[in-house]
């Protein structure tokens, strides 16, 4: 328990810290201007949607393999965190393009793969709230955790090629030295705070799957 | 192995029984894609030379949604009837219940494509026969991506509430790749594939085909069990 909340205070600092770097100590882009301090922001959080992608896929490779029911809990947990990342990217990325390309939305395979990712672990979601039974819960889930990332590099080729059609889709700037290390700071604070996240909300999971197997009136 | 088949074709064969005493399903998928075919020149306009650009896309999404429609009733008829616990029962590889269901929607689904590819070319203005060969080959490879990742969706949903909801919202997302190939490659073969863009549609669709293949037939015994 202590250590959690180190953990957390160590977040709740670094995340602070790179967002002060970002809005107040940094200069503001040359091209971009203060718009592109929103990318201090957006890179992190669609690492850490990323990240917890893949931290569904593996967990549910592990459930599939090992049967138990704690798998299911963190993959749970780390959906969550990456509906929540995934959505925020498209937001923060989308009020970025209007003012820098002009547009709300591109049809960029990063952001189209991304879009689609999005729709695939709310169905996740979704069906984990069609069940009442934690076994066929975590059945389902665990299927749709491993089949969803399986797919990813599919989906992006795919629509790499369909937009190939028209346009090249943009490719990031290098940064100066100070951006790229208040960016590096940022991956690490998120990452941290990421790692925090998973750790509450497994907790926070176990304590529903207890709740659900001994009935409401029991529980302490 | 063969023994794998032979239950397979089992399943396949009893499907295909019920479905041929009644032909219910058929008749009304037909109905539905040509319904669909109908909606899309309305929402478009008399526009022939629209229409005839937009075929390939046009065809695919109606084969999609028919083949969704067909796919829920793939696992439905069985669960309401309390078949597929007895299906689990018999002895075997459980995999062969969905090698089964594929085979059967493959075949619906290639009935409704011989059909439905004539009717939209009379309707769209759309001179398909010269492209026959490429346009097989087009047709085969997105079929069975659709009915491989649909067939497994179906039996996932078949036990959740609200599955009609479910099951394309699952289905879709996982179909785009398919959607993308089928389309893209259709488009390049009424073409005439001037940029030579056919071949990579081909190998995607392909390799979609076979990863999902593999990935859905590894997994499948997962969801079968209670």
């Amino acid at each position: 328990m202590k250590g959690q909340k180190t953990l957390g205070l160590v977040s709740l600092v670094g995340v602070g810290a790179c967002t002060i770097f970002a809005l107040f100590v940094l200069p503001p882009d040359r091209l971009q201007g203060e718009v592109q301090r929103l990318l201090y922001i957006h890179v992190p959080i669609a690492w850490v949607a990323m990240l917890s992608f893949f931290m569904v896929f593996l967990m549910s490779l592990l459930y599939v393999v090992q049967r138990k029911l704690k798998w299911d809990l963190m993959a749970l947990a780390a959906v969550e965190i990456g509906v929540l990342c995934t959505a925020l990217t498209l937001v923060l990325g989308s009020i970025w393009a209007k003012p820098t390309w002009g547009v709300w939305w591109e049809w960029d395979p990063r952001i189209t793969t991304t879009a689609i990712l999005l729709i695939v672990y709310i169905g996740y979601l979704i069906v984990r709230s069609m069940s009442d039974d934690p076994d066929q819960r975590a059945r389902w889930a665990s299927v749709i955790g491993i089949i969803g990332f399986v797919q990813v590099p599919v989906v992006y080729l795919s629509v790499f090629w369909w937009r190939s059609l028209h346009q090249p889709p943009s490719s990031p700037r290098s940064m100066a030295s100070a951006f790229g290390t208040v960016m590096l700071l940022s991956f690490v604070a998120y990452t941290v705070a990421f790692t925090y996240l998973m750790i509450r909300r497994y907790r926070l999971a176990q304590k529903e799957l207890a709740i659900e197997m001994r009935g409401p009136e029991e529980a302490p | 192995m063969s023994d794998l088949l032979r239950r397979a074709s089992a399943i396949l064969r009893k499907d295909l029984l019920t479905e041929l005493r009644t032909r219910q399903g058929i008749s009304a998928m037909l109905s539905f894609a040509a319904l669909v075919l109908f909606l899309f020149s309305f929402a478009i306009g008399p526009n022939t030379a629209l229409l005839g650009q937009l075929a390939g896309g046009l065809i695919w999404v109606a084969i999609i949604f028919t083949g969704t429609l067909s796919l829920s009733r793939a696992f439905q008829t069985e669960e309401l009837a309390g078949g597929i616990r007895l299906l689990r029962a018999y002895p075997g590889d459980p995999r062969a219940i969905l090698l089964g269901k594929l085979a059967g929607n493959l075949v619906l689904l290639s009935i409704l494509e011989i059909l439905l590819f004539p009717a939209a070319g009379i309707l769209f203005q759309v001179d398909f026969l010269p492209h026959l060969g490429p346009l097989l080959l087009v047709a085969a490879l997105g079929t069975f991506g659709f009915s491989i990742v649909g067939t497994f969706f179906s039996a996932l949903t078949v036990h959740a509430r609200a599955r009609e909801l479910l099951l394309p919202l699952l289905l879709f997302p996982a179909l785009i790749p398919v959607v993308l190939g089928a389309v893209g490659a259709t488009d390049e073969i009424l073409k005439g594939d001037p940029l030579g863009r056919l071949a990579g549609w081909v190998q995607l669709l392909a390799s979609y085909d076979v990863i999902l293949f593999v990935v859905c037939l590894w997994i499948f015994p997962v969801i079968l069990e209670e």
